[in-house]
C-alpha cells in the first residue's frame, strides 16, 4: 500500500499569545515562534502507520512550506514515515487554499501511483479545512471529510466512519482516495530517542516549482482567487470591573445585579 | 434574449441543506442575510435545494422570501455524496453564473464547498462570522484565523462566484411568510460514476436539547473546573438561573461536558442576554461564539486572565468558593 500524508508545519499553538499584528503592513508577525506538526496531521500520520502495519507498504510525507521547517518533517519521519518531500519555492508563498491544493496535487502526480492520501481535517492556524478536499478535486478522486474510523481490507473497499452532526455515516470507498481525519480516529504514538536517531538517515527531498508541472495560473499570492483585504484583532469588547470582596461579598454583588436586571 | 435572461436570474445563491425532511436553520439564516445584503446591487436571491422527493421542502423554502428556488430532484442526490452534488451545482453555476454562493458551515456544507470552489476555480472563505456586500457587488467575508485571535476580511476580486461558508447561528432566523418566488427545476445529468462512495448506514443520536441556541442565560465552564464532580457546580448555577450549560474545548475532551455544548470556532454560536464564564481563561476561539450579551461576567482566580478584557463584571477568586456562594445568594434574593 502506498500512502501519502499531507502535513503542515504550524507555529506552536502554545505560543500564539506572542503573535503580533504589524500596524503598518497589516501582516502577522510570528517571529520567534517555533514550528511544529499541525496536531491533526499527527493523527493522519498515525492512521498511515497503522495501515502500513496491517498491509505493508510505504509512507511518504508531503508538505508545502519554507525550507526552515525541515526539523518538523524530521519529527514526522521519527514517528515512522519512510521519506518526505518538501515543496518549497518563493513562487508558492501566499497561495490560498486553491493554489496550495493545486501544488500538492501536482506533486502527488509526480510521485506516481498511490492508494490513500491522509490529511488532518483542518490546520490549527488557518483552519479553513479546505485544502484536502481540493487536492482530491484536482486529482479527480473521491474524498471523505471528518473521518473518525478507518478499516482497510486487502481486497475490496475501505470501511470508513465519518462524523456528522450528532452522529456518523458508515461508508464504503475504493482507493485511490483522500481521507481527512479528526482527532477521534486514533491516538498518535510518542516518538522515542531511538526513533529520532533512526530517522536521521531518512530522505527529505526538496522540490521547487521547476520540479512540478504547474500550468494553471492559480499559484502564489498574486494569482490566488482570494485576497486578504484586511486583517484585524478582534476588539476587546469590554473591560471588566473587578470585584475585590471575599467570595460571599462578590457573590452578593453579582446576585444583586442579576436580580435588578431580572435574571433571578 | 440572453440579456433579458441575465437581468432576471438570481445573482446571489444560498445553498439550503435539509436533514431528515427538515430545512436546516443556517440555510434560512443565510437567505435572510442575503436579502438584507443585496441593497444597492438589487440582485435577486435564489435558494438552491438538492435531494430526492423535495417538493414540499421547496414550497417551504419559498415562504422565506427568496425570488427563486433552484431545485435538483434526483434519486442520485438522495444521500449526500460530494462529487454528485459538486457536479450538479457546478453545472448550474456554469450556466447561470451567480455572483455570490453562500453555504452553511455544517458537516455537509464544509465537505461540499471546497470541492465545488476548486471545480469552479474560484475563491472560498471558510467559517465566516460576518458578511458584507459592497455597492459594486464585492463580497467581503470576515473569517476568524488562529483560533479566533485574528480576524481577516477576505475578498475574491477576479473570479465568480464569490463563495463563503458561514457558521450556524451567526445571523438571525427569518419568519416564514407568503411565498413570492418561483421554482426552477435544475435537471442534473448524473450517472453512477458520480456516486464515488457508498453510504451503508447513517447514525444520528436523538436530538438532545441543550437549549443553548435559544437560552437567555449561558453558564460556561473551562479547563479550570478541574473535575467532573466540580462540573456539577456549573450545572447547578446554570439551572438556578434557568440557563443552559456551555463549555470550552477541554471539558468536552475530558468528558465533563458533551460535544454539543461546546461554544466557539469549532462549536456553536450562542446569543444569550447573560453570559457567565467560569474557570476559563477567555481565549478568542471560545469567545467568538458568544454574540454580544447584555451582561458578560467572568469568574477566574487570575485577575490578569484574558476573559476579564471581555466582561462587564469580573469575580476574582476560587470558583469553588464563589459559585456556591453565588448559588446561595441567588436563592436568597429570588426568595427560593
Amino acid at each position: 500500500m502506498r500512502i501519502i500524508v499531507c502535513l503542515k508545519p504550524v507555529p506552536e499553538p502554545r505560543q500564539w499569545h506572542r503573535l503580533m499584528l504589524d500596524p503598518e503592513t497589516r501582516t502577522l508577525l510570528r517571529e520567534g515562534i517555533p514550528a511544529t506538526v499541525n496536531p491533526l496531521d499527527k493523527h493522519a500520520l498515525e492512521a498511515a502507520l497503522r495501515l502500513r502495519e496491517g498491509m505493508g507498504g510505504e509512507i511518504i510525507i508531503l508538505s508545502m512550506a519554507p525550507r526552515d521547517t525541515i526539523p518538523v518533517l524530521k519529527e514526522a519521519l521519527a514517528m515512522g514515515a519512510d521519506r518526505a518531500v518538501l515543496l518549497s519555492d518563493r513562487a508558492f508563498a501566499g497561495s490560498d487554499t486553491l493554489g496550495t491544493a493545486y501544488v500538492l496535487s501536482q506533486a502527488v502526480r509526480s510521485l506516481g501511483e498511490y492508494d490513500v492520501i491522509l490529511c488532518g481535517n483542518e490546520t490549527i492556524d488557518g483552519g479553513t479545512a479546505q485544502v484536502s478536499a481540493q487536492v482530491a478535486e484536482f486529482l479527480e478522486v473521491p474524498n471523505l471529510m471528518h473521518v473518525s474510523g478507518i478499516e482497510a481490507a486487502r481486497e475490496g473497499p475501505f470501511q470508513v466512519k465519518t462524523r456528522i452532526e450528532r452522529g456518523y455515516r458508515a461508508i464504503e470507498i475504493d482507493p485511490p482516495m483522500v481521507l481527512s481525519v479528526v482527532k477521534e480516529v486514533n491516538v498518535p504514538r510518542y516518538v522515542t530517542m531511538m526513533n529520532i536517531l533512526e530517522a536521521e538517515d531518512k530522505e527529505i527531498r526538496v522540490w521547487s516549482s521547476n520540479d512540478l508541472d504547474l500550468t494553471e495560473p492559480i499559484v502564489g499570492l498574486e494569482n490566488s482567487p482570494t485576497r486578504m483585504a484586511d486583517l484585524f484583532l478582534p476588539e476587546k469588547r469590554r473591560k471588566a470591573q473587578l470585584l475585590e470582596q471575599d467570595a460571599e461579598g462578590q457573590a452578593r454583588v453579582l446576585a444583586d445585579r442579576l436580580h435588578r436586571l431580572g435574571f433571578c | 434574449m440572453s440579456r433579458i435572461m441575465e437581468t432576471i436570474e438570481s445573482r446571489i445563491w444560498v445553498f439550503v441543506e435539509h436533514r431528515q425532511g427538515r430545512l436546516v436553520e443556517v440555510g434560512l439564516e443565510l437567505i435572510k442575510k442575503a436579502l438584507d445584503l443585496r441593497g444597492p446591487t438589487g440582485w435577486k436571491v435564489a435558494a438552491v435545494l438538492l435531494g430526492h422527493g423535495i417538493s414540499s421542502l421547496v414550497e417551504e423554502t419559498l415562504r422565506y422570501g427568496v425570488d427563486e428556488v433552484l431545485a435538483a430532484d434526483d434519486p442520485l442526490l438522495e444521500e449526500f455524496c460530494n462529487q454528485a452534488y459538486v457536479r450538479t451545482l457546478a453545472e448550474a453555476a456554469g450556466k447561470r453564473r451567480p455572483e455570490v454562493l453562500l453555504l452553511g458551515a455544517t458537516a455537509l456544507g464544509v465537505d461540499l464547498a471546497p470541492r465545488l470552489a476548486a471545480r469552479l476555480r474560484t475563491g472560498l472563505s471558510a467559517h465566516c462570522i460576518d458578511l458584507e456586500l459592497t455597492d459594486s457587488g464585492e463580497l467581503l467575508a470576515v473569517v476568524p484565523g488562529w483560533g479566533g485571535s485574528v480576524m481577516a476580511r477576505i475578498s475574491c476580486p477576479g473570479t465568480r462566484p464569490q463563495m463563503a461558508t458561514v457558521k450556524p447561528g451567526v445571523f438571525e432566523m427569518p419568519r416564514p411568510g407568503s411565498p413570492v418566488g418561483r421554482t426552477i427545476h435544475l435537471k442534473p445529468v448524473l450517472d453512477a460514476k458520480d456516486i464515488a462512495y457508498r453510504v451503508t448506514a447513517v447514525y444520528r443520536e436523538e436530538v438532545r436539547q441543550s437549549g443553548l441556541d435559544t437560552a437567555d442565560v449561558v453558564v460556561s465552564g473551562g479547563w479550570g473546573v478541574g473535575t467532573a464532580e466540580n462540573w456539577g457546580l456549573i450545572r447547578e448555577l446554570a439551572s438556578i438561573l434557568g440557563g443552559a450549560v456551555g463549555a470550552t474545548r477541554p471539558p468536552v475532551d475530558e468528558g465533563w461536558a458533551d460535544e454539543h455544548q461546546m461554544i466557539g470556532t469549532s462549536g456553536r454560536t450562542v446569543k444569550p442576554k447573560l453570559y457567565i464564564g467560569v474557570a476559563l481563561s477567555g481565549h478568542m476561539h471560545h469567545l467568538v461564539g458568544i454574540k454580544t450579551p447584555e451582561l458578560m461576567v467572568g469568574i477566574n482566580k487570575d485577575p490578569k486572565a484574558p476573559i476579564f478584557d471581555h466582561c462587564d463584571l469580573g469575580l476574582v477568586g476560587d470558583f469553588k468558593e464563589i459559585v456556591p456562594a453565588l448559588i446561595k445568594a441567588v436563592k436568597e434574593i429570588s426568595g427560593r
